[in-house]
């Protein structure tokens, strides 16, 4: 067969869209792409995080074989000089010809720069592409004021990227009353205005720029209002102008105000010349989105391929992250009275401001403008396009928190031809089909098997309560079951064992399991057992369903020797205890290290000698610090007004109080905490799972903070607390934690997995919301009076005490095969074999 | 077969430890000796875990995967065959050597082969 030749001037995202659906489509084609810059086609929505990291590669839309595996030839930075219609060939600035069958102009559109005087001088950027962003960093350097000219979105986003390379409080500057007059009514603008104000931009409205002022380069900005301001550096991003100036010299038809005029195949004056996206005047519209540009490809790869579409206009809804401030808009936005009901609602504390359009006779919802909290977006944006009744309520739309149950019966009042997601054009009914015949099951799955949410990402969150709207209709539950000897998530395990009064891991695998246990279920239902009772762990049986570590109350370390911790309350520990840890030290001859938790570490024992060392520290007065637990690790105190001079109350006493408290405590992990006796913060309580810092007026309680791989800072739960009250809402946070937390999940996770956040743990703990407060302090009071030390216990039971033997048919022997070695002084494990 | 077994006394019946492991020493050889209460089974296998070579076997945790017995190994979780020996984690680990189990009287009785 001979191919047609088909020429698509413009590498951007429309194009590279447009490559893959024809691709898609029919493999006849002979392609060529002619692209300007020296990349090949990227992200350019999210340009602005190439300053938070991400690389051209990241926002590559595909790497550079994806074009020799489609078979498409691109030439870049070869932007395309002379079309000649008759011949039907194009010449690029290099002199390479080509002739085609079908031309495509994907040229996009370049920064709308208004006529200034002293645009030539150097510090002025205009922001479209990353080599203007190049551009743009490195004259950032040196730059110490900087200003932005457009307020709209293009402006905002790039003051969002001035902030991100460090400029202290670039400026907006506005012609314009407002921010974005062309997407949001005022009272939007006012709160977005006031949301940027806090994340540190200056916005000037009102503002008419007359002259760029400096000698070579920029120093300062002029307006016609006779007032100038310094400026080191100026990005122009104030809009757009269509790409058509290459269309315009072929003779195609153009628009007055730029665009090349297209029908609705966005077929150009010329039929066998097309042009798609943002260089496209179609319906004497520009669509400077992303979506629009996607439909128009796939529009005119289509009827190439033989099918018929057409383009008739674009749905205009978008979200998007200003600055980290959500900004959506959907529908009809801007319809007032007496065409419609308004209803607003607006925080200025939380910056928030929705508003919504119902029809007169309030049976649907026309449009409205979501600013500051944009999560129900996709389903107000739904209930528009589809027009589904409202509800007698209709404000019950933006008021109040969105709850999975409403949220799934919106999914479902959903027709199957609802558009989810606009950038591919992807359906409710393709998505829930995937989930259905292609047994996707999670939004990675659905990403590639429809691509759906590759896009803008807007539809993603949609998209997952589409997969576990239709995983669930499909009759599966979403696993998160232990395995496969229990068919139950842990916080079932928990009430069941906790309802049948099961005391040991056989009696719970022979009531609540099947079959006969394995290494996932065994330590999950010990720690369940513990958290519930706070029994002896090594009660015959119930030992060998501990995880190793604590069947033998000790860490075991590289080569089979394990370590022993003693617990130190808060850090503090008197001389004659450290004398006796040096001494036990010394007998068994074990390495000793300070931890990060303010205790000291014992490493090197022997299996066989845990029992003998810990019958010595037992004597002295020491208890186990479950080092090995998953369970209360210490409480870090800073010395506090006892002695600092700083020190507003004495943090070690309740850092003492505190781990004496919740010592031997289990918990789905391992768990920290710590006391700082002021806001100097000495302790490190906002890496912990729960912190407590001293205020003047008593005790501020962070929760959720992790140090490790992942950091995070804790979040402030309650503050000004007395000593009483703070332990109230400890004991609260730990049970609800304890009870619902997933197995192996730190307080961080369990938390960055909560609906609702740190507002909802606010509302169980503080304003006992679930009505377990009373019930959760009485657990946690039992717990916390059957804490026996558990070494004690075993070094006084001769039948526990024997399963500390190596061997059981040599019980005077160690074991032969640990090896030491000598550094500094001290011994250190012999390395392993890595074979 | 019978015949060139050594059947080595490991220990009584009381002294291993339910549904778990305990170590059995044979002169230079470290043995891992398995008592599967809940399915009255015993098992021997070498108590060096062949991933990074740690005598560590018969502290690990036992249990079943779709009915085959095995045990993990308490330092990076590697799951071995009680059966056969075989590491069930889909890796290259080597397999592990096993050893037949005998009760007799109470005792518990491992089989070495005597050439090894």
């Amino acid at each position: 067969m001979n191919h047609k030749n088909i020429i698509i001037i413009g590498n951007g995202m429309v194009c590279y869209k447009f490559c893959e659906k024809l691709r898609s489509n029919s493999s006849d084609f002979s392609i060529t792409v002619f692209g300007e810059e020296s990349v090949s086609a990227y992200d350019r929505v999210h340009l602005s995080d190439y300053f938070n990291g991400k690389t051209p590669e990241d926002l590559a839309l595909a790497p550079m074989n994806w074009y020799q595996q489609q078979d498409v030839r691109l030439y870049l930075g070869d932007p395309v000089t002379s079309i000649d219609r008759v011949r039907k060939t194009v010449t690029a600035l290099s002199g390479r010809t080509a002739s085609y069958d079908y031309l495509i102009f994907a040229t996009g559109s370049s920064a709308f720069v208004p006529a200034i005087s002293g645009l030539e001088k150097h510090g002025v950027f205009v922001y479209r592409t990353l080599e203007d962003l190049n551009m743009i960093r490195d004259y950032s350097r040196k730059a110490k004021s900087a200003a932005v000219l457009g307020g709209g979105l293009l402006g905002l986003e790039a003051a969002k990227a001035l902030l991100d390379l460090g400029i202290y409080n670039p400026a907006v500057i506005e012609f314009a009353p407002r921010l974005m007059p062309r997407q949001i009514d005022p009272a939007a603008s006012r709160v977005l205005q006031s949301q940027l104000e806090l994340l540190g931009l200056r916005i000037l409205l009102n503002k008419n720029t007359s002259s760029i002022d400096g000698q070579e380069a920029i120093s300062a900005i002029s307006f016609d209002d006779g007032t100038k301001m310094p400026a080191d550096m100026l990005v122009i991003s104030a809009g757009i102008r269509p790409r058509d100036e290459l269309a315009k010299s072929c003779g195609l038809e153009t628009g007055s105000k730029g665009g090349i005029v297209v029908n609705e195949y966005l077929q150009t004056s010329d039929p066998d010349i097309f042009a798609i996206g943002e260089c496209a005047l179609a319906g004497q519209t520009i669509y400077g989105l992303v979506a629009p540009g996607y439909e128009m490809a796939s529009v005119v790869a289509a009827n190439l391929s033989g099918s018929s579409k057409q383009f008739n206009g674009f749905d205009m809804s978008t979200k998007l992250k200003l600055a980290g401030v959500d900004v959506a808009s959907f529908g009809n936005y801007f319809l007032g009275e007496p065409h419609c009901r308004t209803i607003t609602f607006e925080d200025t504390q939380k910056g928030i401001y929705k508003r919504i359009n119902i029809s007169n006779d309030g049976k649907h919802l026309l449009g409205g403008i979501l600013i500051g909290d944009a999560g129900d977006y996709n389903m107000l944006m739904q209930t528009t396009n589809n027009q589904i009744v409202l509800p007698a309520a209709p404000e019950s739309l933006i008021i109040g928190t969105r709850d999975t149950n409403s949220s799934a019966q919106g999914i479902n009042a959903l027709p199957q031809e609802a558009l989810i997601c606009s950038c591919e054009g992807i359906t409710k009914g393709a998505i829930c089909n995937a989930v259905n015949e292609q047994n996707c099951e999670n939004l990675d799955d659905i990403k590639k098997c429809t691509k759906a949410g590759t896009g803008c990402g807007g539809c993603v969150p949609m998209i997952k309560d589409l997969i576990n709207y239709a995983l669930k209709a499909k009759g599966r539950q979403i696993s998160n079951t232990v395995c496969e000897h229990f068919d139950y998530s842990r916080q079932n395990l928990y009430d069941l064992i906790r309802i049948h009064n099961i005391k040991s891991y056989n009696e719970a695998l022979d009531q609540l399991g099947n079959g006969d246990g394995c290494e996932t279920c065994k330590p999950l239902v010990s720690s369940l057992l513990a958290s519930i009772w706070n029994e002896m762990i090594l009660k015959r049986g119930n030992d060998t369903a501990q995880d190793s570590n604590d069947r033998f109350l000790a860490n075991i370390q590289k080569g089979g020797s394990y370590s022993v911790v003693p617990r130190i309350p808060g850090g503090e520990i008197t001389p004659d205890r450290l004398m006796t840890i040096a001494s036990v030290a010394k007998k068994y001859n074990l390495y000793t290290k300070i931890t990060g938790g303010q205790r000291i570490d014992l490493f090197g024992a022997y299996l066989s000698d845990l029992p003998l060392i810990w019958e010595e520290l037992i004597a002295a007065g020491f208890e186990s610090g479950h080092a090995y637990g998953k369970g209360l690790r210490t409480v870090k105190s800073c010395v506090g007004s006892t002695w600092c001079r700083f020190g507003l109350h004495d943090s070690v006493s309740f850092a003492i109080r505190i781990e004496e408290r919740y010592k031997g405590l289990r918990a789905p992990h391992k768990f920290k905490s710590a006391v700082s006796g002021c806001i100097r913060e000495c302790a490190e309580a906002q890496s912990k799972d729960f912190g407590i810092i001293a205020t003047e007026k008593g005790w501020n309680l962070y929760v959720c903070g992790n140090g490790g791989s992942k950091p995070q800072h804790a979040l402030l739960l309650a503050a000004d607390l007395d000593s009483e009250t703070c332990i109230r809402y400890i004991d609260r946070f730990l049970m609800f934690y304890i009870k619902t937390a997933d197995p192996l999940t730190r307080t961080a996770t369990w938390l960055n997995k909560m609906d609702g956040g740190i507002e909802h743990l606010k509302d169980v703990v503080v304003r006992d919301s679930l009505g377990m407060a009373a019930q959760w302090e009485l657990e946690i009071s039992q717990l916390v009076s059957n804490y026996r030390c558990e070494w004690k216990e075993a070094v006084e039971n001769p039948e526990i005490r024997k399963r500390f033997r190596y061997f059981v048919n040599a019980p005077e022997e160690k074991d032969p095969s640990i090896q030491f070695e000598k550094m500094r002084g001290q011994k250190k494990a012999a390395e392993w074999t890595t074979a | 077969m019978e015949t060139n077994t050594n059947w080595l006394a490991a220990c009584r019946i009381e002294d291993a430890a339910e549904d778990g492991g305990v170590c059995v020493k044979h002169g230079d050889i470290q043995i891992a000796l398995f008592y599967f209460k809940r399915r009255n089974e015993w098992y021997a296998t070498q108590n060096e875990c062949p991933h990074r070579k740690q005598m560590a076997l018969s502290r690990g945790m036992i249990g079943a995967a779709t009915g085959e017995p095995k045990v993990a190994c308490p330092f990076h979780k590697k799951t071995f065959s009680l059966n056969t020996g075989a590491c069930l984690n889909g890796d290259d680990c080597e397999n592990l050597k096993t050893y037949p189990v005998k009760l007799e009287n109470g005792t518990v009785y491992i089989g070495i082969n005597p050439k090894s």
